[in-house]
């Protein structure tokens, strides 16, 4: 009980340590998540709406990606940071920008495919009425991101939630340096090791706060869509 | 508007889906304005018929020429109103503003009256699929109508509509008729098509069954297959 109100403690006090494990962690997952969703959603909507030999296999190793281990993922791009690996020169392994970099190969298969069936089903339903009214290219792809602009909120909450809650792959990557690349995830799975089980209970109730947020949002994103009939 | 749009051609088209003929070799040639009404039991190929004449769907084999030049050339001087409203997720007066944008920057106010013409224009702001099954149906017809088609095409766009709607959307389309556009319209409603039609394509098993005068039709129609389909007899 000392350990909880302890751990409460240093929510309430903005304790320094606390609070510059926290801004990195959100810092890191919301680069990755912006970089992420450039990339995955006119991936998901171009494999949505194209036709080309391949594509049901891409859909396929997308959706399969979603369940990449992360440890996995830690892996390799650490065999590609490394210095010998191929872009071991940029000197990058063991920054925050190596767990970016891992980040966003983690989540970006896992926004592209949930964006690719949202995009997917919203093709279905419009094609026609595109087609009958000439609307193509661009202008149909913007009007599919436009439509599908909750849905696909969702399904970018749901891959911040899975960077900021990861932790196999920055701390093969990041390495867990203090002050440098220690996040929240890899903070408490250290200071429980070390049994500094304060430490490791704030950041625990923080995470689960912003997962929490996270996950009230995703909610009320929906009812909000649901209401107006835009979901 | 266009007027380059007449005669219709249809030549030989066939369609296969699945296995099934659904469209066996249709001969047909529209060429007087007004309205055309399509008729015919279910599954006869009415509704591929209007797909195929607006491009949707590419036919096995068949040519279709308006005003003697290729479908696809005529593609901008089409409008269809399918029988399922598909509107966009945002408000009315932005779904008619998404399918004519140079019109909703150079004469906004040709949107709001565009609306008005449908009964609709106390809802401009309101998400366009929070209105009632015929209110959406009535924004599909006046968004196919922005841009004044040369050729409009309604698959049972009355379907399931109240009776008040159903007689808005004729007015409509007969108002837009008498500006020149030509109109053509499957249904299976056969008041509907003694009110609205000039002309009966009667389409029986993939085929052009019989095409007349719409006063012909009801009155001597030539074919047992038209005579049954009247007297309210199940075609199969």
């Amino acid at each position: 009980m000392d350990v909880l109100a302890e751990a409460f403690r240093l929510i309430i006090t903005l304790d320094a340590d606390l609070f510059e494990i926290l801004w990195l962690s959100i810092r890191v997952s919301l680069v990755a998540l912006v970089i992420s969703v450039v990339i995955s959603l006119p991936l998901g909507t171009y494999l949505a709406i194209t036709k080309f030999p391949g594509r049901k296999f891409c859909i396929l190793l997308l959706n399969a990606l979603m369940g990449m281990p992360p440890v996995v993922v830690g892996l390799m791009v650490y065999l590609l940071l490394s210095r010998s690996g191929p872009l071991g020169w940029l000197g990058l392994l063991y920054t925050p920008s190596a767990m970016i970099i891992a980040q966003v190969v983690l989540i970006t298969p896992i926004i592209s495919a949930l964006a690719n069936q949202v995009i997917e089903n919203l093709h279905l339903e419009y094609r026609d009425t595109f087609y009958s009214m000439g609307v193509t290219g661009r202008r149909a792809v913007v009007a599919y991101l436009v439509d599908a602009r909750y849905a696909l909120t969702t399904c970018i909450l749901a891959g911040f939630g899975r960077a900021i809650a990861e932790v196999g792959a920055v701390i093969i990557v990041g390495g867990n340096i203090d002050h440098l690349t220690r996040v929240m995830t890899t903070a408490i799975a250290l200071e429980t090791s070390k049994g500094n089980l304060t430490l490791a209970l704030s950041l625990g109730t923080v995470l689960l706060a912003l997962s929490l947020l996270v996950n009230a949002l995703v909610i009320s994103v929906r009812e909000y869509a649901g209401k107006r009939q835009y979901a | 508007m266009p007027r380059a749009i007449l005669p219709i051609h249809i030549c030989d088209l066939h369609l296969i889906k699945g296995g099934r003929t659904v469209l066996g070799g249709i001969n047909l040639v529209i060429e007087e304005p007004g309205i055309t009404v399509i008729m015919g039991p279910n599954g006869a190929g009415k509704s591929m018929l209007l797909r195929c004449l607006h491009g949707l769907i590419e036919p096995d084999q068949g040519q279709i020429t308006l005003g003697h030049r290729a479908l696809a050339d005529c593609r901008d001087q089409q409008a269809m109103v399918f029988q399922q409203p598909v509107l966009l997720r945002r408000t009315v007066l932005q779904n008619l503003a998404f399918a004519a944008p140079e019109l909703a920057k150079s004469h906004p106010q040709r949107l709001l009256h565009a609306l008005a013409s449908v009964n609709l224009a106390d809802r401009a702001d309101q998400p366009a699929r929070m209105l009632s099954g015929g209110e959406q149906q009535r924004l599909s017809l006046a968004r196919a109508l922005l841009n004044q088609p040369a050729l409009l095409l309604l698959d049972e766009a009355t379907a399931s509509m109240d009776p008040a709607s159903v007689l808005l959307m004729e007015s409509l389309v007969k108002a837009q008729s008498a500006q020149g556009t030509k109109v053509i319209l499957v249904s299976h409603d056969q008041g509907q098509a003694r009110r609205l039609a000039d002309e009966i394509v009667f389409v029986c098993n993939g085929q052009v069954a019989e095409q007349s005068p719409a006063d012909q039709f009801f009155t001597a129609s030539q074919t047992p297959a038209a005579k049954a389909y009247l007297a309210g007899e199940i075609l199969i």
